[in-house]
């Protein structure tokens, strides 16, 4: 039986990335590249070492014996820095050693299945499990963000609490001593909830975009020397560059990591009239696509342009190397002013960065969009007066079963200590 | 040997619903009490509904039980609390004369078809294997039967305080059954300790009421029974007075003296229902709390002040209720003590409430660790109906969150334990826009007929209530009105085109019947109640049909069953701290499981996945 090995987690960039090993060299593979096993079942960190000495990572390992696993055999988990050439560096490692392989796709659950021989009601009970996975990653997250989303959540939990049990303290506890008009105070840790929602909705989108990859258009009339740029960006010919203008007639894209964010780069058709069908489909798809991109870079000429820069659009002048003027010049032929540009996207792109929060997921995001509907019903409710506290307190609940993902399970116990700790009820 | 079907051990309110619900399913059913004199005997304050509890009352009764009926002939103050708030929260509630509920609670008894009261101990039970099946009394008559409810409250080593004074039982007055207690010692079920206070009961011909604010019913009672039509007992008047600086200090001063601080009491008191000390102790910045003064009967001069519920010595309490307003020469006639009494775990039941390891036993009321004359006879109805359906040879019945308070309060009780004596909340209900006061009836009634635990006279007075709906719900829904026509009379609404029925209008929480009248005036012979009802059911539409989903994703989980003798101790993946929690509360089904503190998503998964895995082995065999 060969032992498999595999990421665990999502390709890219994380804060955690788990590789997992399992089958009967699983633990001699750990302990090649960490020195020893750790206690199964006992966490331990440990400096990984290439074959040639090389420190890897520093990283979180896990071991499992054979009947105590997930798949049933001898297992070791890496819980390495998520970073995609660490990943890469180690998963290089284990493919060098005897015996390893890289596993198949499902082939761990496949083991899983095999080893304790499930039927077709426990396969479909496993790939539930999986999905319901994102419940443990949910809690990895939080411990990533050195309990960042975690504090947040906490907040929002408590706020939330608090405002639902102000409401059912009115409602259950009507003859008691509460305090008539609470709804002032459940107003305002609404709206507060909903401030730091909404931020955390924008930055999540923003995440979003880091994950995918920012999209930088550069824009030029043709000829103006936007392909040559790309491939001096790129390193390599990505797009193919003559002398003849109109060359690029559709958008050519160049993923690369521009100071360590993601950045699509987007050669486009030079603007300008045509009478050629072909390259007026190019140039409209390049004003479309460069319009919808994050950030544009305009190489200008003596053309005018049908598009207009925006205020945190870059503008150059292009061909550097056989024009001259005020402007300050960028030339893919030379090199000049290139790493100026990179650095000005980088600048703007990672302020642009620095605006998400948090929620980095799309399950987050969607929660938080849910989460900020309810708050606006409850406001709604609440302000129908207090004769249908009933109803926002229903809208409250409504808010928290959004986040329950985010901040755990609000159950009425919760709502019932914070009444009892609050007030004196009782007559 | 005497043979029944079903034997109620206990004649409190527990006791009470449990034998009338089963005599009603028509099995030959006996009340085991010490004596016919105790039946509806109310133990604390005399007042039945509330806010939760109303919702429980009403179930009752759309289920035929007595409650209801009885506390409507005993009320002598009849008050919905929330009329103001939404119909989902509002709970009716009464003040009720002592001595008019035993009298009405014992007549109903004593007419009840197939009910047989007998006086006397309970002192052991029959038992056949590990299978409970008869009561021995002390005088050592044998009492055979099918089933046994026990609903003995807080007979389980009852230690009443007062001060420092201690002494056994489990009501002032009542022997605690020792023998009995022993037997259900062996049978060595989990048990926990709470305890619970009373106030001093006052001479109310000794308090100032002149001086005092007073606070009457409403003016237009709401009443628990769908069946009952109108007030009899004569209408008393509540006082209300405070505690003030006076009395915290005389209070602060003898906390020592107090049975709780004093360090006799181990049990967990209600937070929802502290002592006076308790009050004074953990809200010590508030310089005055409420007490409400209740008149126990129109013609009893016993008076319940509601709110300083306490263990202090007698001599403390006397100095206390004096220096409080109104009461300055008030006399004591009885003195307030605290009960501390052992509660079964209620995780030892199943929804049935038989106790899972002991076969033909079922446990109702304050001994499963409520609160409540509510709770406990919710409790006794359900006892009672499932251990005639058990004699009968029929599927037994569990209610769900989905459709009732019963099913909510016995699903906390069997999923999550106690942690204090436990008391219905409307916030304890999930589903509370569905599951109103005013709408119990039709939630259960329709049930309650199929299983034959309903009457005649109510299935006659249910049906000719939902002809009168379904034909004026039909009368709405059927006419639409443009917004042009709308306009027209007045009322703002969107101009989208969209043409609204009666009921999408009534849906907006501004648009009032009489408004509907006003652009269809051929409704108004609609008949009042039937038009509330509908408005009711439409204002709520909208939030009970998103509320859908969530119903049908519990329905789903609580149809999937789990094998009573499931070993969740064996499902490889699971901590073992879950395992713990599962062996202890054995879920009957998934739905409950998920319920169970600190599930999670992953475990139920694999949870289903054992559970088909093992329901697949068992029929391939």
């Amino acid at each position: 039986m060969d032992t498999i090995f595999a990421l665990a987690t999502a390709q890219g960039k994380a804060g955690v990335a788990v590789v997992r090993i399992s089958g009967p060299s699983a633990f001699l593979a750990c302990k090649t590249l960490c020195g020893a096993v750790p206690e199964p079942r006992k966490s331990a960190l440990r400096r990984l070492t290439a074959s040639d000495g090389v420190l890897l990572d520093q990283a979180l390992v896990l071991a499992f014996k054979t009947g105590h696993s997930f798949t049933g055999e001898d297992v070791v988990e890496l819980h390495l820095h998520g970073s995609v050439a660490i990943v890469r560096a180690v998963l290089a490692e284990l493919g060098a050693m005897d015996g390893l392989r890289m596993a198949e796709a499902g082939e761990f659950t496949r083991r899983a299945l095999e080893n304790y021989q499930l039927d077709l009601a426990q396969i479909e009970g496993l790939s539930d499990l999986i999905e319901a996975e994102s419940e443990a990653q949910r809690r990895q997250a939080i411990r990533v963000f050195e309990g960042k989303l975690g504090d947040k959540a906490e907040d929002w939990r408590r706020d939330l609490i608090r405002a639902a049990a102000l409401i059912e303290a009115t409602i259950d506890f009507a003859d008691e001593e509460v305090p008539v008009d609470v709804m002032p105070e459940v107003s305002e840790l609404l709206i507060k909830v909903e401030i730091s929602l909404l931020e955390e909705a924008e930055g999540a989108k923003i995440a979003e975009r880091i994950r995918e990859g920012f999209e930088v258009a550069i824009i030029g009339a043709p000829n103006s020397g936007k392909s040559t740029l790309l491939n001096r960006l790129a390193g390599r010919e990505a797009a193919i560059t003559s002398e003849y203008a109109g060359t690029t007639r559709d958008v050519i894209e160049v993923r690369m990591d521009l100071n360590g964010l993601p950045v699509t780069l987007l050669d486009t058709a030079g603007l300008r009239d045509t009478d050629d069908p072909i390259e007026g489909i190019g140039i409209d798809r390049a004003v479309e696509r460069a319009t919808k991109a994050d950030l544009r870079v305009f190489l200008l000429s003596d053309e005018p342009l049908s598009l207009e820069p925006s205020d945190e659009d870059i503008v150059l002048r292009g061909k550097a190397d056989v024009t001259s003027g005020a402007m300050p010049g960028i030339s893919g032929k030379t090199g000049e002013g290139v790493s100026t540009l990179v650095d000005r996207i980088s600048d703007i792109l990672s302020e642009r960065a620095s605006g998400v929060k948090t929620a980095i997921r799309e399950r987050h995001r969607v929660a938080i969009e849910q989460g900020i509907a309810g708050i606006t019903a409850a406001k709604r409710s609440l302000d129908l007066g207090g004769e249908f506290s009933d109803l926002a307190a229903e809208d409250i609940r409504s808010v928290v079963r959004s986040l329950d993902s985010l901040v755990g399970r609000v159950d009425v116990e919760h709502l019932l200590d914070e009444i009892f700790s609050s007030f004196c009820i009782g007559k | 040997m005497k043979q029944f079907d079903v034997i109620v051990i206990g004649g409190g309110h527990a006791g009470a619903d449990a034998a009338h619900a089963a005599a009603r399913m028509g099995v030959n059913t006996a009340l085991v009490t010490l004596s016919r004199g105790d039946l509806g005997v109310m133990s604390c304050n005399p007042a039945i509904g509330g806010l939760g509890k109303g919702h429980l009352v009403r179930e009752i009764d759309a289920l035929d039980g007595v409650m209801g009926v009885v506390a409507d002939k005993a009320g002598i103050q009849f008050r919905l609390l929330n009329r103001r708030k939404g119909p989902a929260v509002q709970g009716p509630r009464a003040q009720a004369d002592r001595k008019i509920y035993r009298r009405e609670m014992l007549a109903l008894t004593e007419t009840q078809e197939k009910l047989t009261i007998v006086e006397g101990e309970a002192a052991d039970f029959i038992m056949n294997d590990d299978r409970v099946c008869g009561v021995v009394l002390a005088d050592g008559a044998e009492l055979a039967s099918n089933s046994v409810i026990l609903t003995t409250g807080t007979f389980l080593r009852g230690v009443i305080h007062i001060g420092p004074e201690q002494s056994q039982g489990g009501r002032m007055g009542d022997k605690p059954s020792v023998k009995l207690a022993e037997r259900i010692e062996e049978f060595g079920l989990p048990l926990g300790r709470l305890k619970t206070g009373t106030p001093p009961r006052l001479d109310g011909r000794t308090i100032k009421w002149d001086l005092l604010d007073a606070q009457p019913g409403d003016d237009d009672p709401v009443q628990f029974s769908f069946l009952s039509e109108g007030v009899s007992a004569p209408q008393v008047t509540c006082g209300i007075t405070h505690t003030n600086e006076k009395t915290h200090q005389i209070i602060r001063d003898n906390l020592d003296k107090s049975a709780m601080y004093g360090g006799h009491i181990e049990g967990v008191g209600p937070r929802y229902c502290p002592s006076i000390e308790d009050k004074i102790v953990r809200f010590a910045d508030k310089t005055s709390h409420q007490i409400f003064l209740e008149p126990e009967g129109a013609d009893d001069h016993t008076v319940y002040p509601n709110g300083i519920s306490t263990s202090l010595p007698v001599e403390v309490q006397e100095d206390y209720v004096h220096s409080i307003f109104g009461l300055e020469d008030a006399v004591i006639l009885q003195p307030g003590y605290a009960i501390e009494y052992d509660y079964v775990d209620p995780r030892a039941l199943s929804r049935t409430l038989e106790v899972k390891t002991v076969p033909g036993l079922y446990l109702a009321g304050q001994i499963n660790g409520t609160t409540g004359y509510e709770e406990a006879a919710a409790q006794g109805l359900v006892a009672g109906l499932n251990t005639a359906l058990a004699a009968q040879g029929r599927d037994q019945i569990t209610f769900s969150r989905t459709d009732s308070y019963i099913g909510v309060m016995i699903d906390d009780l069997v999923t999550r334990g106690v942690a204090e004596p436990y008391r219905m909340f409307t916030s304890r209900a999930e589903f509370r826009l569905a599951l109103r006061a005013d709408n119990a009836d039709q939630r259960l009634t329709p049930l309650g007929i199929e299983l034959g635990l309903v009457g005649e006279h109510r299935k006659k007075v249910f049906e000719g209530k939902m002809g009168l709906l379904h034909e004026a719900r039909a009368r709405i829904s059927d006419k639409a009105y443009t917004p042009t026509q709308l306009k027209t009379a007045g009322l703002s609404v969107n101009l989208d085109g969209t043409k609204r029925s009666g009921v999408d209008l009534l849906s907006y929480p501004d648009f009032t019947f009489e408004t509907l009248i006003g652009l269809e005036p051929t409704l108004a012979d609609i008949e009042p109640a039937i038009q509330e009802q509908i408005s009711r059911d439409a204002l709520y539409h909208n939030y009970i049909e998103r509320q859908k989903r969530d119903v049908e994703a519990m329905k789903r989980d609580e149809g999937q069953k789990i094998p009573v003798d499931f070993a969740f101790s064996h499902v490889e993946g699971l901590s073992n701290e879950l395992k713990g929690k599962l062996e202890r509360v054995r879920p009957e089904t998934l739905g409950q499981a998920g319920r169970i503190d600190g599930m999670t998503p992953a475990a139920l998964t694999l949870l289903l996945a054992k559970i088909r895995q093992a329901s697949r082995k068992r029929a391939a065999k």
